[in-house]
């Protein structure tokens, strides 16, 4: 019966969202919907070109996101919508990479570090016109904090075992408290959404959180402080959301933002199929572009804002299995392990691949080569004398020398290299079958160590496979991967360099590190995460890099840039190096010619 | 005896292609694994007999080919400098036939490389890379077809000739095989075995899954002339004088199934390549650096290659003239076998 329920519910929505579209774009019957600022409000004034208001801007989506709910979104297309709907206290901005205020106007943070005040704008209102106030901020740190409900981010607001205590001092300030002093400061509050009290306190209380927001969800159940609203699913095809009449930014000339009206998210998997759509002028951005869709667009660049942003945040590397593998049951890796194991024979490795190749033929020359996992993308954290040794075979030899390995000659000329045993080094690197950028790298590495002597067998698997393969089966003997960190601050990436971390992909949730040097990474990492100073952790996080490049776990390769596109329509297009690229400003994007927007 | 002739023909035609890839060692200039990075997707190289002064010369040559400065797809033609074409040249070592040593290849030139047919990704010469990638091809169609006659003459032979439940399972096991989705039996075998896969070991695998699905179909035809033919007076008489059942197939059945049979190998050979290039398309056949035709279009499923490098298109065209010559090979060896049994037929009832 319910399901029978939400289904008319969803037909009835479906029907409305036709008849919408047959008409202009109607804005609800809400009475008094401000359009101009009113003095009781705190609005957030954006520099910036000012821009005309109307149009529908289209993009596309890799995939359906799987909920609208902050609480369990953990999937990439989720976060990329609900970030277009949602608003948190303190904001990130993409393009600077430093923190701004958001829904809090002010923030003052105690001496000793553990106390963090935050004084609220007045007379802001969900998207539904419902108040926002201090108690929705409340409600919202008491839903993430509870262990019930399971919140993906809740790990980031415990701090030192204990979670952050919060006090509301009046309907406009926010007290919160940390039992340890935390590296991030108020970084931590980016992505925090504050959810509407209003209409979650009672499924809350039901204990039916998880469930709510569904993509599926009628638009009047749905609110939020974000610069687009719900309005309207078709499964299969598009999300559409629908300004906002109450977002709480206005521009330079206090019209309300954001300037479009409608923001539609098409559900296209394929990343060629989504460089189709934008050639046929379906969709109006288009992002993460590989560098060879790149270039076939830029040939007709006249049609078509192409920008190279620089690295992003993205690195790829290849790594081996340094787990515990149980010899009885995988005689065969535990026997190659004993070669993974040594750094000098990851190190050799490293020395023979020509990731200037990498840069050139994968990314058509848009990259850059990687020795450390920092991205030169991200100038702030980058520890810039990590040493770049050109590729260099005779130190790859001498190196593989050292650790006891030699040559022997095979019938065709060739030399094969051989362990102490006498057994041939031959070994196999899973790659992702949808990643075209990966298996060419991998091709690339599998030719440069063929050099060495060293055989390489290529094996695609789908990307879900694979990552049974690293995290649960630990069957595999190396593996090529990229990580793309949402964040410029190296405390995002903690559960990869953690031992204990999940995703310390080549011995992942260690109870004790394996290596000294594995300690010694976690002890940089924690002390970090406790230091107040950027130049204190930024000491530190130097370091980290320092010991990753020296003992390789991972052999970084290259860091594409991201690589974007918009019609030349599209006012205040600046794209980022963070996710989201080109939507992290939407409520400044505008159409600049709106009477060749307005046919569609 | 026109008709004969017909087929000889286009037996001759298939020789000669055959000829062709079997001697890819000889014929093509490189070794198709080698990656020459300063030229990824290079277009085909242009032969030249006249200069860029307009002056004629009688030998071939071409112009060095570089990447445009801060370009890295666009070339450009060195045209100070004219490389003459040279034949018999000495270059990679190969093994002729699979057999012979040998350094000679038919045609390369000096300083720099010549791409006829342009390069892949990793700037690996393309024509080097068809012809090698032929060898795995259409060999995987001739052992694949060649396994599949076996197995099929041998069960058709037994379900015919000794009839009763034996002929009742065989065909119900054999229609199963006709109703199974291949493709997707493939994918399954495919995922049974072990990940990382040497490409002989990949190679041999694929011809047996292609030949044990294969096998029914041909079962089903042999079963059907060894019934008509054990039933034959001529059969009978000598079954009268006291031949055994194994002279009586070897002597008297099984040549009635050769019209068949070579027919079904004309079919099945293209047929079982285009399944080999199938898997190797979608990444299931020979794996990296080996080359085979459907792993050479593998590379189209890219978009940004569809639509810049149509010199990657050129496998798909290679494979044309085959399959053509293999049809038309089947179609006269039908006709051939067809009167030849429609003679037989009524002479015998």
């Amino acid at each position: 019966m319910v399901r029978m329920a939400r289904l008319s519910i969803l037909r009835r929505l479906l029907g409305c969202g036709l008849l919408l579209a047959c008409g202009t774009v109607l804005s609800r019957p809400a009475g008094g919907i401000p359009q101009q600022s009113s003095p009781s409000e705190e609005l957030l004034t954006l520099p910036g070109e000012l821009g005309n208001r109307g149009g529908r801007l289209v993009v596309s989506l890799r995939a359906e996101p799987k909920t609208l709910n902050p609480l369990t979104a953990a999937d990439a297309p989720s976060r990329e919508v609900i970030g277009a709907m949602q608003s948190d206290l303190v904001h990130i901005n993409r393009a600077a990479q430093l923190t701004e205020p958001a829904l809090a106007k002010s923030w003052k943070i105690s001496p000793d570090g553990l106390e963090y005040t935050l004084i609220l704008r007045k007379g802001l209102r969900f998207s539904d016109g419902q108040p926002f106030d201090a108690d929705d901020v409340l409600f919202t740190f008491r839903v993430y904090l509870d262990e019930k409900v399971h919140a993906t981010q809740r790990d980031l607001l415990i701090i030192d075992g204990k979670p952050i205590a919060v006090h509301k001092i009046d309907k406009w300030t926010i007290v919160f408290r940390l039992a340890k002093t935390y590296g991030v400061r108020e970084r931590l509050f980016d992505g925090v959404v504050i959810l509407p009290r209003h209409m979650l306190e009672k499924p809350y209380e039901e204990g039916k959180l998880g469930q709510v927001w569904t993509i599926s969800t009628p638009a009047n159940q749905w609110a939020g402080l974000g610069p687009f609203r719900l309005k309207e699913y078709v499964p299969g095809q598009r999300l559409v959301l629908e300004r906002n009449p109450y977002y709480w930014k206005i521009d330079s000339k206090a019209n309300r933002l954001p300037y479009l009206d409608e923001l539609v998210f098409l559900f296209v998997p394929n990343a060629d199929a989504q460089v189709l759509r934008f050639q046929s002028g379906e969709t109006d951005l288009i992002s993460r572009l590989g560098a060879e869709n790149f270039a076939v667009l830029g040939r007709q660049e006249h049609r078509y804002t192409m920008a190279d942003a620089g690295p992003g945040l993205e690195y790829n590397f290849v790594f081996f299995n340094l787990n515990d593998v149980d010899e009885k049951q995988s005689p065969e890796i535990a026997r190659k392990q004993k070669w993974f194991r040594q750094v000098k024979f990851r190190q050799a490795v490293s020395a023979a691949i020509d990731r200037d190749a990498i840069v050139r033929l994968v990314y058509q020359g848009r990259g850059a080569g990687l020795w450390g996992p920092v991205t030169p993308g991200n100038p702030r954290w980058v520890n810039t004398s990590v040493a770049r040794p050109a590729r260099s075979l005779e130190r790859a030899r001498s190196l593989l020398k050292d650790a006891g390995f030699s040559w022997s000659n095979g019938p065709k000329g060739d030399s094969t290299l051989v362990d102490a045993d006498g057994k041939a080094v031959e070994f196999s690197v899973l790659t992702s079958s949808t990643s075209a950028d990966r298996t060419k790298m991998v091709t690339l590495i599998q030719d440069d160590l063929k050099q060495l002597g060293m055989r390489v067998q290529v094996v695609p698997l789908e990307l879900r496979s694979l990552i049974d393969r690293i995290t649960l089966t630990r069957e595999y003997e190396a593996c090529i991967l990229a990580i793309v960190s949402p964040d410029a601050d190296p405390n995002v990436d903690l559960n990869t360099w953690l031992s204990s971390g999940g995703n310390h992909l080549w011995n992942p949730s260690q109870a004790h590190p394996a290596t000294a040097w594995e300690a010694e990474v976690d002890r940089l990492m924690e002390e970090q995460l406790i230091a107040t100073s950027y130049e204190r952790r930024k000491k530190l996080f130097d370091r980290v890099q320092e010991i990753l490049a020296e003992n390789q776990p991972m052999i970084f390769l290259a860091s594409p840039d991201i690589l974007v596109g918009a019609k030349n329509s599209i006012g205040n297009f600046h794209p980022a190096v963070l996710e989201p690229y080109v939507l992290w400003n939407v409520e400044q994007l505008y159409f600049k010619n709106n009477s060749e927007n307005s046919g569609r | 005896m026109i008709r004969r002739r017909g087929w000889k023909r286009w037996l001759l035609a298939l020789a000669v292609l055959h000829g062709i890839v079997a001697f890819a060692g000889f014929l093509a200039p490189y070794d198709p694994t080698e990656q020459d990075r300063e030229r990824p997707y290079l277009p085909p190289m242009k032969i030249h007999l006249v200069d860029a002064l307009g002056h004629f010369h009688l030998h071939p040559f071409f112009y060095p080919v570089h990447l445009r400065g801060r370009s890295f797809d666009q070339f450009e033609e060195n045209t100070d400098q004219a490389i003459p074409l040279r034949f018999f040249v000495s270059g990679a070592r190969y093994r002729l036939l699979g057999l012979l040593p040998s350094r000679i290849h038919l045609f390369g030139a000096q300083t720099s490389r010549i791409y006829l047919l342009g390069s892949d990704a990793y700037g690996r010469d393309q024509f080097s890379r068809i012809l090698y990638g032929g060898q795995i091809s259409l060999l995987a169609g001739l052992l694949g077809a060649g396994l599949t006659l076996f197995f099929g003459t041998l069960i058709g032979a037994t379900a015919g000739y000794c009839g009763g439940w034996r002929d009742g399972l065989l065909m119900r096991v054999a229609e199963l095989f006709v109703a199974l989705p291949w493709l997707y039996l493939l994918f399954a075998l495919r995922a049974f075995l072990p990940l990382a896969v040497s490409p002989v070991q990949a190679f041999f695998l694929i011809i047996t899954v292609i030949g044990a699905v294969g096998w029914a179909r041909p079962a089903r035809l042999v079963r059907g002339v060894v019934l008509s033919a054990k039933e034959r007076d001529f059969v009978r008489a000598a079954r009268g004088f006291g031949a055994t059942d194994g002279y009586l197939l070897r002597r008297h059945i099984l040549p009635e199934t050769s019209g068949v049979i070579l027919t079904q190998a004309a079919i099945l050979v293209p047929q079982f390549v285009l399944a080999e290039m199938t898997l190797s398309f979608l990444g299931l056949g020979v794996p990296e650096p080996v080359p085979s035709w459907g792993s050479l279009l593998g590379s189209l499923q890219q978009y940004s290659v569809l639509v810049s490098s149509w010199w990657m298109y050129a496998p798909a065209l290679a494979i044309v003239p085959f399959f053509l010559v293999y049809l038309g090979l089947a179609s006269a060896l039908q006709q051939d076998a067809g009167t030849g049994k429609i003679e037989k037929t009524t002479g015998g009832t």
